[in-house]
């Protein structure tokens, strides 16, 4: 019996939530007594995956398989659930991204296993049972959850698990191949785009996000979201009216209807703070709201505030974050 | 073309959560329930697709009685017709193993759903239900279109990016914005929906593999500690010494 991590790569590195994700898994698998196994797809650096050691990994599977570089669910699946079967596994854990919680339904629904994502704490094992805690209701409650199938698989919220470090430990790595058939590949996607981030960074990764409203006025003012951003090293973001402006791009709207991020700092910039937007980002940890309206609602939500016109707050900032010594 | 569209019935967006019985069970009192926005998405774009090429809207919900309301919005928006499964739904592999047994029963072009259900965020109901039935399952999509009768073209999101897929029908997608515009439905088709077929059927055996034991909800803020626009700088070294997120 072992726990088995699958990991994510992007540019041949291993994504931040993949390496909270090995992070959880490893210390699962010390709560049963067992050793922690990650398992890799596509174009990752042979490096990075021995390096994974340092989350307390102790081997990896990795399928080179060059058709693997895309994303194609019923490929990935095919790989974890052959890993899982070569390493017996009982507990299998994910990002809770796209892709993590894709191939965790699947896997399911095909090891007969019990679900669940966007989970945000360890599991108490306490009398056989295997309760975890995950968000519900757009980060207005957790819910308790006792996994009762035989394998449990686990998609864990972003940003809710310290990426540990366990000094200079490696992983052994070998390969894995799952002899993949063409027609596992049909679903397999014509074109993959790729956002240009400019050497940005990603937003649904990102630690820092500082997020602009219709307060800004026009996309001919977000230089102030970005130069602040970039004084941060944070990811841009936006509310809903913003990008059905097409002042920004879809991608980047936040909330209910948009996607949902839990930075450890979200800068508010003329956002009203509707309740739909705060379901996308009140899991940050800190959240900082720019507003001339000293009413708005979203200083409700807020740990520090600033009432002024973004106009001439933001510069000040930028000013002081440039300051700053890294 | 046969489209299903799998509807969820959530607390709307505003609505305060509480919870009863030892904070076993979701409170449901004074929670006004609406379409989960994301299955909108779906619907209106499974409407679009009839209006171009023909053919027919199901909607499908897993629940109980007080989810008809928002059944009957569903056929007053566009849908031809409407299954209820009765039952208590526990957990999303109890409501995929319901909609998989339906799909099973009538072949489906297309089955269509939402993204996330805002109350339990799973993320996972499309996933299962596909492959269950061993077709694709395409999520999130936030485009949707036909290239020519027997293949759909779609767009999903992913981390840092977006694919563009093609699949052969039959399929399942997820929805996110901007797939299509949601609509509100009119006099005429609020008249029309109240005729309009909605069967309830029984659940099939199947069990539930997550179990809930309780709820809490998140501690309360601190309050928040206000800066001097003038002193707008302080904030930057309050984030680095204080809340130590710099
Ligand atoms: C079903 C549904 C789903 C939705 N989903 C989402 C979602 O996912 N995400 C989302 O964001 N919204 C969503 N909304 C919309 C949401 O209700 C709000 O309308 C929206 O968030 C408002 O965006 P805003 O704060 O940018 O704009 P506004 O509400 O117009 O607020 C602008 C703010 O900027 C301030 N301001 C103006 N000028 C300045 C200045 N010079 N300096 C500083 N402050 C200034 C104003 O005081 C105001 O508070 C949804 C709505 C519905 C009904
Ligand atoms: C403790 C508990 C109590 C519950 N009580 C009730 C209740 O009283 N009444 C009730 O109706 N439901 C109830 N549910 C079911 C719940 O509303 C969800 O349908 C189910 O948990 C799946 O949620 P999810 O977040 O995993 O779905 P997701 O995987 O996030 O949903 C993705 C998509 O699947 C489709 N979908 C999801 N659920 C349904 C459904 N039920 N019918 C049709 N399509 C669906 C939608 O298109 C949705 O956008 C309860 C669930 C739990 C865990």
């Amino acid at each position: 019996m072992s726990v088995l991590v699958f990991v994510e790569g992007l540019n041949g590195e291993i994504k931040k939530s993949s390496l909270e994700a090995a992070s959880y898994g490893s210390q699962v698998a010390q709560q049963l007594g067992t050793t922690a196994t990650a398992v890799a797809i596509g174009e990752v650096h042979e490096e990075a995956l021995a390096k994974l050691g340092e989350q307390g990994i102790t081997k990896v599977l990795y399928d080179a398989d060059d058709r693997l570089k895309q994303f194609v669910a019923d490929a990935y699946v095919k790989v974890i659930a052959k890993a899982a079967q070569q390493e017996s596994a009982k507990v299998l854990v994910f990002s809770n991204s796209n892709i993590g919680a894709a191939v965790g339904s699947k896997l399911a629904v095909r090891l007969n296993g019990s679900l669940a994502t966007n989970v945000t704490t360890l599991p108490n094992t306490d009398g056989g049972s295997f309760i975890v805690t995950r968000g519900v209701f757009s980060g207005k409650a957790f819910a308790d959850v006792n996994l009762t199938s035989d394998v449990k698989i686990i998609a864990v919220k972003k940003n809710s698990f310290e990426v540990s470090e366990n000094g200079g430990a490696t992983a052994t790595v070998e390969k894995l191949s799952a002899d993949l058939a063409d027609a596992d590949f049909a679903a397999a996607p014509k074109e993959t785009v790729m956002q240009d981030t400019d050497g940005g960074i990603l937003l649904p990764e990102a630690e820092i996000v500082v997020s602009g409203g219709r307060g800004l006025k026009g996309p001919e003012n977000w230089h102030l979201v970005e130069d602040l951003a970039k004084a941060l090293g944070a990811a841009t973001a936006c509310s809903k009216p913003v990008s059905d402006l097409d002042w920004r791009p879809h991608h980047e709207h936040v909330g209910q209807t948009g996607i949902t991020v839990s930075p450890n700092l979200y800068i508010a910039i003329g956002i009203s703070g509707a309740i739909q937007h705060l379901a996308g980002v009140n899991s940050s940890k800190v959240i900082v709201v720019i507003n001339k309206d000293p009413e708005a609602p979203f200083f409700k939500a807020a740990d520090y505030g600033i009432v002024g016109d973004a106009f001439d707050v933001v510069p000040k900032l930028i000013e002081a974050a440039r300051a700053l010594d890294k | 073309m046969k489209i299903l569209v799998c509807i969820s019935n959530v607390p709307d967006t505003t609505s305060k959560i509480n919870f009863t019985g030892d904070n076993k069970e979701f409170d449901k009192n004074g929670v006004q329930f609406v379409i989960n926005p994301w299955d909108e998405y779906a619907l209106t774009r499974a409407i679009e697709l009839k209006e171009a090429k023909g053919g027919s809207v199901t909607v499908l919900n897993v629940g109980e009685a007080d989810a008809e309301p928002n059944i009957r919005k569903a056929l007053a928006i566009g849908a031809d017709d409407a299954i209820r499964v009765n039952a208590h739904p526990k957990d999303a592999f109890f409501v995929a193993q319901q909609i998989a047994a339906v799909a099973k029963e009538n072949n489906y072009d297309m089955i269509l759903m939402g993204k996330e259900s805002i109350d339990y965020n799973g993320f996972q109901v499309h996933n299962m239900v596909g492959e269950m039935l061993g077709i694709p399952s395409v999520t999130p999509a936030f485009k949707l279109d036909m290239v020519d009768d027997s293949t759909a073209r779609l767009e999903r999101e992913i981390e840092g990016g977006k694919e563009v897929v093609e699949v052969k029908l039959p399929f399942v997608a997820s929805a996110q914005q901007p797939m299509s515009e949601p609509r509100i439905p009119n006099m005429r088709g609020i008249m029309t929906a109240r005729t309009k077929p909605l069967a309830v059927r029984e659940p099939v055996g199947a069990e539930a593999k997550a179990e809930y034991v309780g709820f809490s909800k998140p501690e309360k803020k601190g309050g928040v500690k206000m800066i001097d626009a003038e002193n707008a700088g302080e904030l930057i070294k309050l984030l680095r010494n204080e809340a130590k997120v710099l």
